[in-house]
């Protein structure tokens, strides 16, 4: 490694010997570097779950009419699979790698909120034993990682599973929520002098799109299932087709989420791919401009396309094919990631160290799920092969061939940093040629085996010709597969006692993560390479033909945020999202008339209103008493605080008073769809007012004991704006249900 | 018309020809794409390897002209594709504009069918004539199932609360498989059907043999059987037209002897598996509603000759 770079790390301070011992250390720890590793050994253990639950049904679909396993067992491994591997495996995995690298590629010493950061993580494991604990308690679900209505509602769903399944998730997705305000508001705020928006790393960008992504899908999936699991145990009918709710809904909601639910499992891994492989062709990552812009294309257009998942549905021609042209052209802006990453190879000097192999097979494995991607667009092809073996290969080429083998490419690469040890390249060949050969022997036949009729989710098969072979043939492809996984394992293993010991820049590569040990020193730097371009390390190593500086010699970003302000923005962007889906759902049922109570029979729009202006008044208060504490004038600002407390606690009585005036005259949350909406649009609604009210009594008492006198009072201001925000929620919430009984 | 075979390249309706045709063009179209990918990177592997002891090559950044040709030119695909898009699904869905000429409803874990013009009614066999083009309207009694016989037509899901329709048209005669396709519940593997065309002369006879009431038992062990469906609960689930049609449950078996399958597709339909399916329904269809009513020997061969005569 060059002299140059190695004078930054004159000031050596043994990784070892100042990180903290013992395994106590762990649990407790907020260091991004060890969140990050928790993560990957946590999703690491759900993988080999989720692999095994993979072989099994494998096992039981190697033959026609096989009895290995009973139907129910089997919908419920496929149903574990799917969840497992999409909640407990991929996402994780890749918000473990971005926790790990992301503040070392920015040159920060930490994440933005490390408290946040080490609750995201333990939220992880808490959500998996859950889901887990069902099979203690009745049976996993067996509904299919999609949950389909009505087959998820307790007259078809009879165990707890769907019940654990629920849970689980609400728990997982407020930590990717967590840990993605935590990115957002770290790659905001936290980047080192010179390190511009225009010169970060690609892998940072993405995550940084990514993460608006997960902010913005989650609350659809949370609010969908929270639905779900009121219909399932307060008796309401959002879902439940005999009693007026509506199946589709169910799918628009889910769909919502789950189609950026898969672009927030590619988009981190095109991050990983646009490190890996210009650092092993020795060329910068060609048209960076049109690879990072193409990524914010992605993400609109990722929320546009979800109904392509219902071509089946029968929604009518002029919405299939708004679905279909946007579902195309989504095809553009990963075609131009895909030619950007090839055309990088060319005029290079490639290295085909196994995280390269494993890059360039995501390279084509991802084309290929891509374009089986682009045949569903065109509506009448997915009128024959959705829903079958076509489609379970389609994403498992985008999922497996393309994620996890760029998961892979990356863990490669990044382990010399992470452990201070290069993993073993003849070990690595192999896992590589046996992943490689078992991934497309299992998957590639699937193709066929959909296009020759056989349905997915099927438990066995008749013994028509051809589909006992072809299954056979996937499932030893699938064994080979988890066989390289055994291999990666040994080669971790074996690595970690004796591989080569690494050095801070084994592959010669340039970002910021290499300009430090390996592993890094507790604060991450002892010092930061000035940074003027892309590829800071190039520049150290070529002094005499750097990077052309990007954005000007002495560029910033003319923006500057205040971390607190970008996380509390960041909270209030999601929760948007999920009571934009409960009003949806409120406007969905209530467009027609229908029996029961209604909101001229049941409503007093009079005094609600009456509560909405003490609400509005309180929004007014906090205003003034910000402004009050920002001139140090601390009294007013006490007596302001109360104020606002007192009239938001005058809304949430007089609320909880006309809900109790509802209950006694017999209507409660099942009643009919108009009372079930009603009380979970304003219920939900009143639960963030009790909370902000709590916060303010926080706040109060933080006051009184005197905390806001140095003038640290960003909580405050944070308070203060999510306080707006329910406000402002329920101007919205009061202008649908209540605005047009007083007109 | 079975398996080894791709139905789906291999249509029997104008409907599934039209997508057959679509699906092999963009087929082509993605894999003439992939060759190029491919070749991009099989060329830099081959001409752009490291070789020892050289130093990094010059950096180059990128060319916009470039990135303007492959951002263009697969915009300009997709317009192709989309045209072609709209003007398939023309083709292969057209409106519906009559009445149903066929009903059929999704039940976990079998089909009911029925022939709304002559009041018949059967499960799990669908007899259409040849070279008519059919409205089949289609419902579901419990949760989500998806109507696909790939040969024929498109697939669409059955929706619980809303009528879905497909055109059903079969271009020669023959036996045609179809499935569920979208899981719904422990049976839905076994949620196999047929579509069976026949010439218009021959399925007019199959008609009328419908419409007739189901014919009295003349045996002994006919009767014997008959009373054991009368009075050990098959009633309330199974109706049979001329006996009771109280139940709507579970398949209709008015004609069951002169079906060709048997659990909707779990077993052909012959003497012996009949008497092996009521003797244990759960061996061979799992999770299905019809439970183990153990039946004696003599009981299930009693039920069994009954049942064989209702052809």
């Amino acid at each position: 490694m060059s002299e140059a770079a190695s004078t930054f790390n004159a000031i050596e301070t043994p990784a070892a010997a100042s990180a903290p011992r013992g395994l106590f250390s762990w649990v407790a720890t907020v260091d991004h570097k060890r969140i990050g590793i928790l993560y990957l050994l946590t999703t690491l253990v759900f993988f080999v779950m989720g692999g095994v639950e993979a072989l099994l049904m494998r096992i039981q679909l190697a033959r026609p009419n096989n009895t290995f396993l009973s139907p129910d067992a089997f919908d419920q491994l496929f149903t574990m699979h799917g969840t497992t591997m999409i909640f407990l495996v991929v996402m994780p995995t890749l918000i473990g790698l971005a926790n790990y690298l992301v503040p070392l590629m920015i040159g920060a010493r930490d994440m933005a909120f490390p408290r946040l950061n080490a609750l995201s993580f333990w939220l992880l494991p808490c959500g998996g034993l859950l889901l887990h604990f069902s099979l203690l308690a009745g049976g996993a679900p067996a509904v299919g990682w999609f949950s389909y209505a009505p087959l998820s509602e307790t007259p078809y769903a009879t165990t707890s599973g769907v019940d654990y399944w629920t849970l689980s998730l609400l728990i997982l997705g407020v930590g990717s929520v967590a840990a993605s305000i935590n990115l957002i508001a770290t790659i905001l705020t936290q980047r080192a002098p010179g390190l511009t928006i225009r010169r970060l790393p690609l892998f940072v960008w993405m995550i940084f799109i990514n993460s608006f992504l997960v902010i913005l899908a989650l609350p659809a999936l949370n609010a969908a299932i929270v639905m779900l699991f009121i219909d399932r145990h307060l008796g309401t009918h959002f879902f439940a087709p005999a009693n007026g709710g509506s199946a589709v809904l169910w799918q628009h909601f889910f769909w919502s989420f789950g189609h950026p639910e898969v672009y927030i499992m590619a988009l981190p891994a095109f991050g990983i791919i646009s490190e890996v492989v210009p650092v092993f062709a020795r060329r910068p990552i060609f048209g960076y401009e049109f690879v990072a812009a193409s990524t914010v294309a992605i993400a609109l257009l990722s929320f546009g396309v979800w109904a392509h998942h219902m071509f089946a549905v029968g929604l009518g021609h002029p919405v299939d094919l708004f679905f279909a042209a946007t579902s195309m052209m989504i095809a553009v802006p990963t075609g131009i990631k895909v030619f950007a990453w090839s055309a990088t190879m060319w005029g290079g000097a490639i290295r085909l160290t196994t995280a390269m192999l494993f890059a360039v097979a995501f390279l084509i494995q991802f084309t290929i799920g891509g374009l089986s991607g682009i045949t569903f667009a065109v509506v009448p092809i997915d009128w024959q092969v959705t829903g079958t073996y076509y489609l379970v290969a389609h994403f498992h080429y985008v999922l497996f061939g393309g994620t996890f083998f760029a998961v892979f490419a990356g863990l490669y690469y990044w382990f010399p940093k992470i452990t201070g040890r290069m993993l073993s390249e003849r070990l690595g060949k192999l896992n590589f040629w046996m992943a490689l050969i078992g991934f497309n022997t299992a998957f590639f036949v699937q193709h066929f085996l959909g296009l020759m009729g056989m349905a997915r989710r099927i438990y066995t098969y008749p013994d028509l010709p051809g589909w006992g072979l072809l299954n056979m043939i996937s499932t030893i492809g699938a064994f080979l597969l988890g066989a390289s996984v055994l291999i990666l394992l040994w080669n971790i293993i074996v690595s970690l006692r004796h591989g080569k010991p690494a050095g801070d820049n084994p592959w010669q590569a340039w970002t910021l993560e290499w300009a430090t040990t390996s592993p890094p020193p507790a604060q991450n730097f002892d010092r930061v390479p000035p940074i003027r371009s892309r590829r800071p390390l190039w520049d150290l190593a070529h002094p005499e033909n750097p990077d052309p500086i990007v954005g000007g010699a002495t560029a910033r970003d003319g923006f500057v945020l205040e971390k607190n302000r970008v996380g509390i923005v960041s909270f209030l962007i999601t929760e948007s999202v999920f009571f934009l889906m409960l009003i949806l759902a409120y406007l969905y049922y209530n467009n027609h008339d229908m029996n029961g109570p209604t909101p001229t029979s049941m409503l007093n729009p009079q005094r609600t209103g009456i509560y909405t202006l003490c609400l509005l008044a309180s929004s007014f208060t906090i205003w003034l008493a910000v402004k009050k504490l920002e001139r140090k004038k601390h009294s007013a600002f006490r007596w302001l605080l109360m104020l606002t407390i007192l009239l938001g606690a005058v809304f949430i009585i007089g609320q909880g008073r006309e809900y109790l005036r509802i209950f006694h005259e017999g209507v409660m949350v099942n009643s009919n769809l108009f009372a079930t909406t009603f009380f979970t649009l304003t219920g939900f609604h009143g639960l963030h007012v009790c909370i902000g009210i709590i916060a303010l009594l926080i706040l109060m008492a933080l006051a009184f004991a005197g905390d806001f006198k140095q003038g640290r009072i960003e909580a405050v201001k944070s308070i203060g704006l999510y306080w707006h925000f329910v406000d402002a929620v329920w101007l919205v919430v009061f202008s649908v249900i209540y605005l047009k009984l007083l007109l | 018309m079975n398996g080894g075979d791709i139905p789906v390249f291999h249509p029997f309706s104008p409907e599934t020809a039209s997508i057959s045709h679509l699906f092999i063009l963009v087929l082509i179209v993605c894999g003439v794409i992939l060759a190029i990918v491919v070749g991009m990177i099989g060329y830099g592997l081959i001409f752009f390897r490291h070789k020892p002891d050289s130093a990094d090559p010059a950096p180059h950044f990128g060319n916009r002209k470039l990135e303007i040709i492959w951002t263009v030119g697969p915009i300009l695909i997709i317009v192709c594709l989309f045209t072609l898009t709209v003007r398939g699904m023309r083709e292969s869905d057209p409106a519906a504009n009559r009445q149903p000429d066929l009903i059929v409803i999704g039940h976990q874990w079998w089909w009911e069918v029925r022939y709304p013009q002559t009041g018949v009614v059967t499960a799990n066999e669908i007899h259409i004539p040849v070279g008519r083009k059919w409205l089949v309207h289609l419902e579901s009694a419990d949760v989500i199932h998806d109507f696909w016989v790939q040969a024929l037509a498109r697939k669409m899901q059955m929706i619980p609360g809303q009528t879905n329709h497909i055109w059903l048209e079969a271009d020669a005669p023959g036996t045609y498989d179809g499935t569920c396709a979208e899981y719904c519940g422990a049976g839905h593997s076994w949620m196999r059907f047929s579509v069976i065309a026949e010439s218009p002369a021959a399925f007019d006879a199959w008609l009328r043999e419908q419409e007739n009431t189901a014919a009295m038992p003349a045996t002994d062990s006919a009767q014997t059987g008959l009373k054991i469906f009368q009075t050990m609960t098959c009633i309330n689930c199974h109706s049979i037209r001329g006996i009771s049609v109280a139940a709507s449950a579970a398949p209709y078996l008015t004609h069951v002897a002169d079906r060709t399958i048997l659990g909707a597709g779990v077993l052909s339909n012959t003497e012996t598996n009949l008497f092996r399916w009521l003797k244990n329904p759960q061996d061979f269809k799992p999770g299905c509603f019809m439970p183990n009513l153990k039946l004696t020997d003599a009981q299930a061969g009693a039920l069994t000759s009954y049942l064989e005569t209702l052809k």
